[in-house]
């Protein structure tokens, strides 16, 4: 019996810009996982694409697969092979494993820690899964990188906190109100980090939403982008007791928030917080206003400064997750090598060509 | 074998629970994480089941409900606590209100056990076959079980409102509940420890009518004021005239003064009660 051979092929962010990342993503996932499942040799395959990255999980029957994988790849793509040799990482056995592992964490991903990664990952495999093209051995690895990637996000800091000032200022409006689909939102000011953020908002639950601007056209079309209301800027400080959360990002040269206008406002609302997110430069909300009763007032700097500690608290983190998926992917390989073997794939688990006689590796 | 223990014993046996479930949430937290939800609540579980029998084999011991010194009125407002923590901690989903709960656990049990002076005089039928005097007593003291845990949860809602205005939300500032959260169950909270103590009041005020010489002064003017401090609170709280931080201090405040309040509920004993009582050796 011989031993097949567990691969990854892949070109990520690390070793290619934008440009060539557009050029390497398949048109067709179908035409590609077609051109793959014609690849001789190659038992289980698997396909990762994100915006990010192109992975190509494998088991073949011998390292010759692999080969053959990169070659049908580089023709479908129209992509030069001595190029792609240049800029693709190409691990095998237990490396590959733990490379699958520190994906799925977050760890190789451009915001570390991140949490979308894991779901493409899931999404990668069920593909593969229900196209019938993993076996014993893909199975287990990606069952196994699912319960690593929990386990690291569980116990460590690698997803603590957000890194970006959108997804802060929406923990920060939990942190007040909790659920947030009670939480009425409003934006004042129609630039970009504001939208980002009111989009941030609803991505979370806000439902109630209302933008403010000075161009009520621009509002208007804003508002219908995020499936909010729209309110007349002028309103501002009359309406201010309806909202809980007040996004500013105005160009307004002076304040357009006064610590007067805020108080009589609290006045209206005495047991229900404010919080108040000002994103503009120059500021809108007057500073007087955060030392107001129940009145949590947080600029530009304080959610960029936030953002930046929780990043920090993730990269203190990478070298103990790393040592835990290190340990994980040892005792994963030790238990996948048995299903290598010729003799597991004899067992009919294989999903591709059967019984393929395998050279050793 | 269980059926040999003594009620101390049984209530160092709840004490080592809530420890353990201090002990698990510390760690957690020390080492960055969250504390485990299920784990202490599950600990605290164990710690109330022990501390109920305890209390059961002391109440049957003393020939009724077990409050008869200062030992066992910590005990009862330990169990009172850790009652209203078992229900409220489920809706609530808090892990840190489940810590904190078994710190509270594990202090008054710890320290009541510590203290052999507190439970040197046991007295007995101290309220006289008088079931109603024995509800007043047991909801009053439940009562302050209630206001134990409503100063936790305000004790919660000052860190949060600390972190969020000094802007430190890292660390374990991240695993406390919403302010929103903490607001709404001191309020629940207050609202539930002022209605037991009233009912507490209005049962022993109908026996205290009759022979006003029964109580003594100190033990009136000390739960009155607690009952009417409480009371105010909650109508400032509920008209929008005690918010916030204010109100979180009020309530700890509430159960500092309920606290000192049992010194004069336990120094005013019916001469009766303290007549039937048993010196034990030390």
């Amino acid at each position: 019996m011989s031993e097949a051979h567990l691969f990854v092929i892949g070109v990520s962010h690390n070793q290619a810009p934008v440009e060539i990342r557009e050029r390497l993503a398949p048109a067709s996932h179908e035409a590609l996982r077609a051109d793959l499942a014609a690849v001789a040799g190659l038992r289980e395959f698997a396909v990762l694409s994100t915006c990010n990255r192109i992975e190509f999980y494998g088991v073949g029957a011998d390292g010759g697969a692999a080969d053959s994988v990169q070659a049908a790849y580089c023709a479908r793509q129209n992509f030069g092979p001595a190029e792609f040799e240049r800029i693709r990482y190409r691990l095998s056995g237990r490396d590959a494993a733990l490379h699958l592992f520190e994906v799925a964490s977050g760890l190789d991903s451009q915001m570390l820690g991140e949490n979308e990664i894991l779901g493409q990952v899931k999404e990668a495999y069920a593909a593969a899964h229900s196209g019938g093209s993993t076996g014993a051995v893909l199975n287990r690895v990606f069952q196994k990188a699912f319960q690593a990637a929990k386990h690291v996000r569980t116990h460590t800091a690698i997803s603590s906190g957000q890194v970006s000032v959108a997804s802060v200022a929406v923990d920060l409006a939990t942190s007040i109100f909790g659920r947030l689909d009670g939480a009425r939102v409003l934006v004042l000011g129609t630039g970009e980090i504001g939208e980002a953020t009111a989009r941030a908002f609803r991505s979370r639950g806000a439902g109630d939403l209302a933008v403010a601007g000075r161009r009520r056209e621009r509002a208007e079309e804003v508002a219908s982008g995020l499936g909010a209301g729209v309110l007349h800027f002028d309103e501002r400080d009359s309406r201010l007791s309806d909202y809980d959360v007040v996004v500013c990002s105005t160009s307004a040269p002076g304040t357009v928030l006064a610590a007067s206008a805020i108080s009589a406002a609290m006045r209206a609302r005495p047991a229900r917080p404010l919080l108040l997110i000002d994103l503009a430069l120059p500021r809108d909300v007057d500073g007087a206003a955060a030392r107001l009763q129940n009145v949590f007032l947080y600029n530009l700097d304080d959610l960029a400064r936030i953002a930046e500690q929780n990043r920090s608290a993730r990269e203190a983190d990478v070298a103990r997750c790393r040592a835990i998926l290190s340990e994980r992917a040892d005792a994963l390989w030790r238990s996948v090598q048995g299903r290598l073997s010729g003799a597991e794939f004899a067992g009919g688990e294989t999903p591709r060509q059967g019984a393929g006689q395998a050279a050793a590796p | 074998m269980f059926a040999d223990l003594s009620d101390r014993q049984w209530l160092w046996g709840a004490g080592a629970f809530y420890v353990a479930g201090l002990l698990l949430g510390t760690a957690a937290l020390l080492r960055g994480g969250r504390p485990s939800g299920v784990l202490i609540y599950c600990a605290i579980l164990a710690g109330y089941a022990l501390q109920f029998i305890g209390l059961g084999v002391r109440g049957h011991a003393t020939g009724g409900c077990p409050l008869g010194n200062r030992f066992e009125i910590f005990q009862f407002t330990a169990w009172s606590a850790v009652t209203l923590y078992l229900v409220v901690g489920v809706a609530f989903r808090s892990s840190v209100l489940g810590y904190f709960s078994s710190c509270l656990g594990a202090l008054l049990t710890i320290v009541s056990l510590s203290i052999p002076g507190w439970d040197a005089i046991r007295r007995t039928h101290i309220f006289g076959g008088n079931p109603w005097i024995e509800l007043h007593a047991a909801l009053a003291i439940f009562s302050y079980g209630v206001f134990g845990l409503l100063a936790l949860a305000s004790g919660l809602f000052l860190l949060r409102h600390f972190s969020l205005k000094s802007k430190r939300l890292g660390g374990w500032f991240s695993f406390l509940p919403s302010i929103i959260d903490l607001d709404h169950i001191e309020v629940r909270l207050l609202g539930t420890g002022v209605a037991l103590l009233t009912l507490a009041l209005a049962f022993g005020s109908v026996y205290w009518s009759r022979d006003t010489a029964t109580v003594g002064h100190a033990k009136l003017a000390a739960t009155v004021a607690v009952w009417a401090a409480a009371a105010a609170a909650f109508v400032l709280r509920v008209t929008g005239r005690l918010l916030a931080r204010r109100f979180a201090w009020t309530c700890l405040a509430l159960f500092a003064a309920a606290l000192l309040s049992l010194e004069a509920v336990d120094t005013s004993r019916h001469p009766e009660a303290v007549q039937a009582s048993v010196r034990l050796a030390p």
